[in-house]
């Protein structure tokens, strides 16, 4: 860092000289490579839309946002995963996002804290899941549960062996990796198999990544997980899915069987809401119309869900359509 | 370590292999940080090979591993590079002036100083929530946008560009400012021509790795958050943005296992390779000057 002095005030300007036309020359070489889109607009309203919400939901969402910016690349879409609850809680009621994805309905509470804030939330059906349980594939004495037994393995106070589920199971202790609070896919797996005489175990690995837990499960031969399809659809050979029983006998998750409703009581449809107010902005409102017509076409079963059906699809667009007449009146 | 066969006055009894050993010893203690950033380089361009394409750096992302794209995080990093580089420049280079021209050594100035040292050790996840509550909560200039990232990471990095500004402009001699004054300068006459030409090279570089780590930072934006992905480049300072290591900790967690290896590899490499120019372009404006 010493640097003694070298020459006299000349080699001083030619210093300044240099640096100046450095850093000019560096700033122009940035803007030639951003093209198409200078820092033109410095400050000013951005043309965008924030979208936070559900993992489960996020492949969907990012599915038809990539679509989208290929057709409108003036528009900037921007997806945050943050749970269902926490992203109606912290971004989707406070008048931060634009929609909210859901891997559930959105509760009382939550629409009453949008509606303080000025926020009225419009529900849309976007695609359909499969909720697969999974365990280690060297679990080979497991092929099927019930739902009875689902439960008596996730409620609190619940088997916290497999021989208590079924004697002939091996005397060892379950491992468990679930879905966080904050993810509407534990709220779904509550409503669905605990129901509301019992609650969910506390004393389980619980996370937002899926990853997480298909790590855990492969990791320990008496895990037990569970999670959307699309993680299960992408990883087949690395970890097993465990048919389900509802007393029709046992069922495989599948996009088909997820489809026409055999997958009970497990299949569940997913939602994204709209801010009406947000629906006042043109591409926002496009945005939505994009999402709900592409939600009914081969994007969604590409990332492992089903897609809604065209009568779900005319339905939403006619929600879509009468919220934005009330809103731009 | 080994067994002393010596006595113990003096320099004990002359050992040539002790000698030898200890050079061996050094040399492997310099050895393991090498090698370790040499394996890390060969492993992730090995997995990155045929993923990182021109197509990857143009593409916005998207769910299909073949078609996925770098190009609004890799802007967003840039974007937020500038804006880094507009805030704290002037206010390190500000700082280091009034501390080493300006401030005497009364016990005020004393305690500033020990906490600017103190404040470049602060980890950054902690600046993330300083970030939150100030610029998101407080002053309400929305989640994750260009400005409050900036502004986040500028708080950041300004300890470090202080401290090496004012090592710079200390190592300027004081005889120059000497005879600056001789000839009848004033304080600013002489900051302005005689100290900050001369220390301009060493600030130049301090700002630029500062900079340098500055990109590769994740927690903050994480805290103020930053969207897990964004599709098109950002169109104002209020624009949500991503950045290359965002992007990076989102992909390592998809599903697909093309992306958790190749997607993810492609990018490190590209980040990788975006920080060397960084600290590079410090070192050629250094070797400049010396």
């Amino acid at each position: 860092m010493v640097r003694e002095p070298t020459s006299g005030g000349g080699r001083g300007v030619s210093r300044r000289g240099f640096l100046a036309v450095a850093g000019a020359g560096a700033t122009a070489g940035l803007s030639g490579c951003l093209g198409s889109n200078p820092i033109a607009a410095v400050g000013g309203d951005p043309r965008e839309v924030a979208i936070a919400g559900s993992s489960t939901v996020f492949p969907v969402a990012e599915a038809i946002a990539a679509a989208f910016d290929e057709e409108r690349s003036d528009v900037t879409v921007s997806i945050s995963q943050t749970g269902s609850g926490g992203g109606f809680s912290n971004f989707f009621c406070p008048g931060m996002t634009d929609l909210n994805n859901a891997s559930r309905e959105i509760s009382e509470g939550e629409i009453e804290q949008c509606g303080d804030n000025g926020i009225t939330p419009i529900e849309f059906t976007v695609a359909t899941d499969a909720l697969t349980v999974v365990v280690n594939p060297e679990a080979d004495w497991i092929d099927c549960l019930t739902v009875d037994e689902l439960r008596e393995i996730w409620r609190a106070d619940g088997a916290q062996r497999w021989s208590d589920v079924r004697e002939e199971w091996p005397d060892e202790e379950f491992e468990f990796y679930g879905a966080d609070t904050t993810s509407g896919t534990f709220d779904y797996f509550v409503e669905a198999v605990i129901g509301e005489d019992a609650n969910h175990r506390s004393n389980y690995y619980a996370t937002e990544r899926d990853r997480t837990i298909v790590q855990g499960v492969q990791g320990n031969r008496h895990a037990i997980g569970y999670f959307g399809f699309s993680f299960y659809s992408e990883n087949p050979d690395s970890i097993k899915a465990v048919a389900i029983d509802a007393g029709d006998g046992c069922v495989s998750p599948s996009l088909e069987t997820a489809m026409n409703g055999e997958y009970t009581p497990l299949a569940r449809p997913l939602f994204t809401y709209a801010a009406q107010q947000s629906l006042a902005e043109p591409e926002v409102r496009d945005f939505v119309r994009f999402f709900i017509e592409r939600a009914a076409t081969d994007i969604v079963s590409e990332v492992g869900y089903v897609p809604i059906t065209e009568e779900v699809r005319d339905e939403n667009l006619q929600r879509l359509e009468e919220a934005v007449a009330e809103v731009t009146g | 370590m080994a067994a002393d066969t010596g006595d113990d006055h003096s320099f004990g009894r002359i050992s040539r292999s002790k000698d030898v050993a200890f050079e061996y010893l050094t040399l492997a203690a310099t050895l393991v940080g090498i090698v370790a950033l040499g394996i890390l380089f060969v492993y992730v361009t090995r997995d990155a090979v045929g993923w990182l394409d021109w197509q990857f750096l143009t593409s916005p992302p998207h769910p299909d591993p073949y078609e996925a794209g770098f190009y609004p995080a890799l802007v967003g990093s840039i974007f937020l590079m500038i804006v880094i580089a507009l805030v704290t420049f002037p206010l390190g280079v500000g700082a280091a002036v009034y501390l080493e021209e300006y401030a005497g050594d009364g016990p005020v100035e004393r305690f500033v100083r020990i906490n600017i040292a103190n404040l470049a050790g602060v980890p950054s996840v902690v600046y993330g929530l300083l970030g939150l509550g100030l610029f998101v909560t407080l002053l309400d200039i929305g989640y994750g946008t260009l400005l409050v990232a900036g502004f986040t990471v500028s708080l950041l990095v300004l300890p470090i560009v202080i401290i090496s500004a004012r090592e710079a402009i200390r190592a300027v001699p004081d005889s120059r400012r000497q005879a600056s004054y001789g000839m009848g300068a004033t304080k600013w006459q002489t900051i302005r021509n005689v100290v900050l030409p001369e220390a301009l090279p060493g600030i130049m570089t301090g700002t630029i790795l500062a900079l340098g780590r500055a990109i590769g930072e994740t927690a903050p934006l994480i805290m103020i958050g930053a969207p897990t992905t964004v599709f098109g480049v950002p169109n104002s300072l209020f624009s949500k943005i991503s950045a290359m290591p965002m992007q990076i900790y989102t992909w390592a967690s998809y599903p697909d296992t093309a992306f958790q290896y190749g997607v993810v590899a492609a990018a490190s490499v590209t980040l990788l390779v975006v920080l060397l120019s960084i600290n590079s372009a410090a070192i050629l404006v250094r070797n400049r000057y010396q």
